[in-house]
């Protein structure tokens, strides 16, 4: 019982990173229709300033402040420099921008690997590995505050969608763009600011991360793919589903990693992912209709 | 027996019911009418006849064989053909391939489907402008594009969804004589179509429907004075 | 005839090439084009002709490759033996694949290939009794000249950009790009859109798995980082034919040789430029500006992606009346 504890408890702490990871991603899908290859090589970078910030000595905390400004400024110039202009040429095939999300992943992960070489970076501060504990089970004091802060994002990201002029602006686009347009929302500069959202949260994510976890250029490629698993699991375009696509990708991994061996813990999130396409598309959204 | 029926076709997707019990039935040869305000459950019962989804319940009849749980291309196999109301060209193929591609549904060598094709676009005056991309062709070509497809396919039954939709006069005089020569090559015509003197010129029977249910069926002269009718087009001040 | 000159004139030098160069580095990269030839066209029969974008085709290259690396290690067979099975294998691993994703459009077609492709190189490390898990497959080269593997590639070159052309060129053709327009429209024309997918996927994967085979066989060694890698194939298919073309026959094959041309230039330092400038002046900056561009090979891979997105979005191929027009403007103008 105290190992299934345990176990639930690192799912549910590791979920809400996911969280962070998956609101991002499932913006960016809902405003723009498409799903974004580089979203983890994003993530990647903010771990990257982080490590950088570190070694000049500043916590990777208060590196927050510092990486999701970059990020959400990087995304900026992404989508209107890079995407937008994709969305009036005519191709065969009209996965182009996704196409273009896996060049610019390439590009970000190859300049990392220029700059800082393919080896494993750590941070290592006085809590990475302290850990505390609540009757028998212990939490990562790292995960634990990554896990606090993360809600404390996700609570003024749903703040933000819901009573804000902005947020509702972002929301109509996500439902309806040509509608949205013709209610005379700037739909162009929304897909901008909302991939500049995307990109922050995402940071976010990678700043917390960092404490806990080793940073090396290819970390992106397995982050996107979970990035997609959650957004597949709540629901495109659905930010109380990606809450649910965290917490369930964190405790099926973690549970996977506990009862059938660390090598599983991948394959758990890809069978899942398959199974909701498969038998529930749409995902969590479906059942509860938010 | 009616060489076409649709028995008691019912079509709801949720809580909506958009077609109610419809029924009617079709002679061979003639040009059949389907008429009633938007949102009548028209191009519903068209998508049910053609297989794009089955009714919730009743039955569709061709020559004494129930189809209506068949899927598209089985029933475009058996004879019935079918225009779409929102054009669906096949954008990035010529005027011509597209016409081949529906003939592949009668033979299977190239050779015998671009002749095939090119006897259709010639029969529906599209000859001129064959190797025209069909994107590129303006709403009367698309439109005509959309029947000389469907006769690719060689229907004995075709349904034709507001061909005239958008045409200017001089189109129209053509799109109704291009209907009649059809009808003349021995294909059996259901025509829903919005344009009164369109549908009432060259309808022998026309069956009216509202909210998903019958209202009246008869000649078009029959249907014309029918109250019911007159209410749901011109509302009941006018009845 | 005229149209078919180009491609004959180019055979003939293909087939000719063995004889006037010698070097096996050269003799290697082509066999690399070849093998891509291979791949990307097979990724165009499903994605360029019938609009089903994959981004799971290292599934059938991996499978490919293992069926001749099992074959081996488990029946003593010749590996070869791959070449004749390999492309039926990846068909057979086809059909559950076009299962799970055919029903979905769009967006969720792609991650659904995404994830078949790599829960499948999961399952190939993790069923270490089967595979040899991360330890791989190695098996000993038959022929120590690269010749003979140089000419294999080419005749599956050739044979498949060929049945593609013969297939793309009648009915299973048609229906395939009428699918790719317009899958409601396609089905009222008398198309089983079902099966006609399922024909296209069929063929993309059977010609996928050949080259995997070939690969197992001329390579020597596998594991499944390497020939299920969602980057080095799935993505890298997906990028020969955005360069060449997508949808055209002839797109992949230009793009297979922009792209292998465009790393060797990148991982050897614009061919040894940069080292012969720096011995020549002495300058230790040109040098070491060399062993940069060598390292950031896959950084140019990168940005050429990015660009032929953005200013040929229709890959080489495809936009060429485009490139013929602005180089002409541009010659005018000077």
């Amino acid at each position: 019982m105290d190992v299934f504890l345990q176990t639930v408890v690192a799912g549910v702490l590791k979920g809400g990173l996911y969280t962070l990871i998956g609101i991002g991603m499932t913006l960016i899908m809902g405003v723009m229709g498409i799903i974004n290859l580089a979203h983890g090589q994003l993530m990647m970078l903010a771990m990257y300033v982080t490590f950088v910030l570190n070694t000049m000595g500043v916590d990777p905390y208060v590196s927050l402040f510092v990486a999701m400004p970059l990020l959400f400024l990087l995304g900026v110039v992404i989508q209107k420099f890079l995407l937008n202009p994709l969305i009036k040429v005519e191709t065969i095939l009209p996965e182009n921008q996704v196409l273009m999300t896996v060049g610019i992943g390439m590009v970000l992960t190859e300049i990392a690997r220029f700059v800082f070489s393919s080896d494993y970076k750590y941070i290592t501060t006085d809590y990475s590995n302290r850990t505390f504990y609540l009757g028998k089970i212990s939490f990562s004091v790292a995960l634990t505050i990554a896990f606090g802060i993360a809600l404390v994002f996700t609570a003024a990201m749903f703040w933000f969608l819901l009573k804000t002029d902005l947020g509702r602006s972002i929301r109509a686009t996500a439902q309806d763009k040509d509608a949205a347009t013709l209610m005379g929302v700037n739909t162009g500069r929304i897909t901008v600011i909302t991939f500049g959202l995307g990109s922050g949260l995402v940071a976010a994510a990678g700043c917390l991360l960092a404490p806990v976890y080793y940073i090396f250029p290819d970390i992106g490629g397995p982050f996107t793919a979970k990035a997609f698993i959650i957004t597949i699991l709540g629901g495109l375009g659905s930010t109380v589903g990606a809450i649910f696509g965290g917490v369930t990708l964190g405790l099926a991994e973690s549970l996977g990693a506990t009862y059938l061996g660390m090598e599983y813990e991948d394959i758990v999130g890809l069978t899942i992912f398959i199974l909701v396409l498969l038998f529930l598309p749409g995902g969590f959204k479906r059942l509860t209709k938010v | 027996m009616a060489y076409f029926r649709v028995e008691k076709l019912v079509k709801k997707f949720g809580g909506l019911t958009a077609v109610n019990g419809v029924t009617f039935g079709v002679e061979k040869g003639e040009i059949f009418g389907l008429i009633g305000p938007n949102g009548s459950g028209k191009t519903t019962t068209f998508n049910m006849i053609s297989g794009v989804y089955p009714p919730t319940s009743g039955k569709v009849v061709f020559r004494n064989r129930e189809i209506q749980r068949m899927k598209s291309h089985r029933i475009c196999h058996l004879g019935v053909g079918r225009t779409f109301q929102v054009v669906k060209p096949l954008g990035r193929m010529t005027v011509l391939d597209n016409v081949i591609a529906a003939s592949f549904s009668r033979v299977n060598s190239m050779r015998e489907a671009r002749s095939a094709a090119l006897r259709t676009l010639e029969f529906c005056g599209l000859s001129s402008i064959r190797e025209v991309l069909a994107k590129s062709l303006p709403i009367a070509g698309r439109k005509r594009l959309e029947i000389a497809r469907a006769m690719a396919t060689r229907p004995e039954l075709l349904l034709l969804d507001e061909t005239a939709a958008g045409l200017n006069p001089t189109e129209l005089f053509e799109a109704i004589e291009l209907i009649r020569k059809i009808r003349e090559n021995g294909t059996t015509i259901i025509i829903i179509e919005h344009i009164m003197h369109v549908i009432m010129t060259i309808s022998d029977r026309i069956h009216a429907i509202n909210f998903g249910q019958t209202i009246a069926e008869g000649t078009p002269k029959e249907v014309a004075a029918n109250p019911a009718v007159i209410e749901a087009y011109l509302g009941t001040d006018y009845a | 005839m005229k149209k078919n000159l180009l491609p004959l004139v180019l055979l003939a030098v293909l087939a000719l090439l063995p004889l006037a160069v010698k070097s096996n580095y050269f003799l290697h990269l082509m066999i690399l084009f070849l093998l891509w030839v291979v791949i990307g066209s097979s990724w165009n029969v499903l994605a360029g002709f019938t609009g089903q974008v994959s981004f799971g085709h290292a599934a059938f290259f991996g499978v490919g490759a293992y069926t001749a690396g099992l074959l081996f290690q488990h029946l003593q067979l010749s590996p070869w033996w791959g070449m004749a099975l390999g492309g039926f294998v990846a068909v057979l691993i086809g059909l559950p694949f076009g299962a799970i994703c055919f029903p979905l459009r769009g967006a969720y077609f792609a991650l659904a290939s995404l994830a078949l492709g790599e829960g499948i190189r999961h399952v190939a490390t993790i069923a270490e009794n089967f595979t040899g898990g991360m330890m791989g497959i190695m098996i000993m080269p038959t022929f120590i000249s690269k010749v003979p593997y140089y000419y294999i590639a080419l005749a599956l070159a050739v044979l498949s950009v060929l049945s593609i052309r013969l297939v793309i060129g009648a009915k299973p053709g048609y229906y395939f790009v009428s699918i790719r327009e317009d899958q409601d429209a396609a089905a009222s024309l008398g198309i089983n859109t079902t099966l006609y997918k399922n024909i296209s996927l069929s063929i993309s994967a059977f010609w996928t798995g050949m080259a995997g085979a070939l690969y197992m066989n001329y390579m020597g060694f596998i594991d499944p980082n390497v020939v299920f890698s969602l980057h080095d194939y799935s993505v890298m298919a997906i990028l020969v034919a955005i360069v060449g073309g997508v949808g055209t026959i002839y797109g992949p094959t230009v793009g297979a040789f922009i792209m292998v041309a465009f790393q060797e230039f990148f991982r050897t330092g614009f061919f040894g430029l940069f080292e012969y400038l720096g011995e020549k002046t002495g300058s230790t900056a040109i040098s070491a500006l060399g062993g940069a561009v060598q390292q950031a090979h896959v950084l140019g891979f990168g940005i050429l992606v990015i660009v032929v997105i953005l200013f040929l979005p229709n890959g080489v191929v495809g936009d060429w009346e485009k490139i013929k027009r602005n180089v002409f403007r541009i010659n005018q103008a000077g």
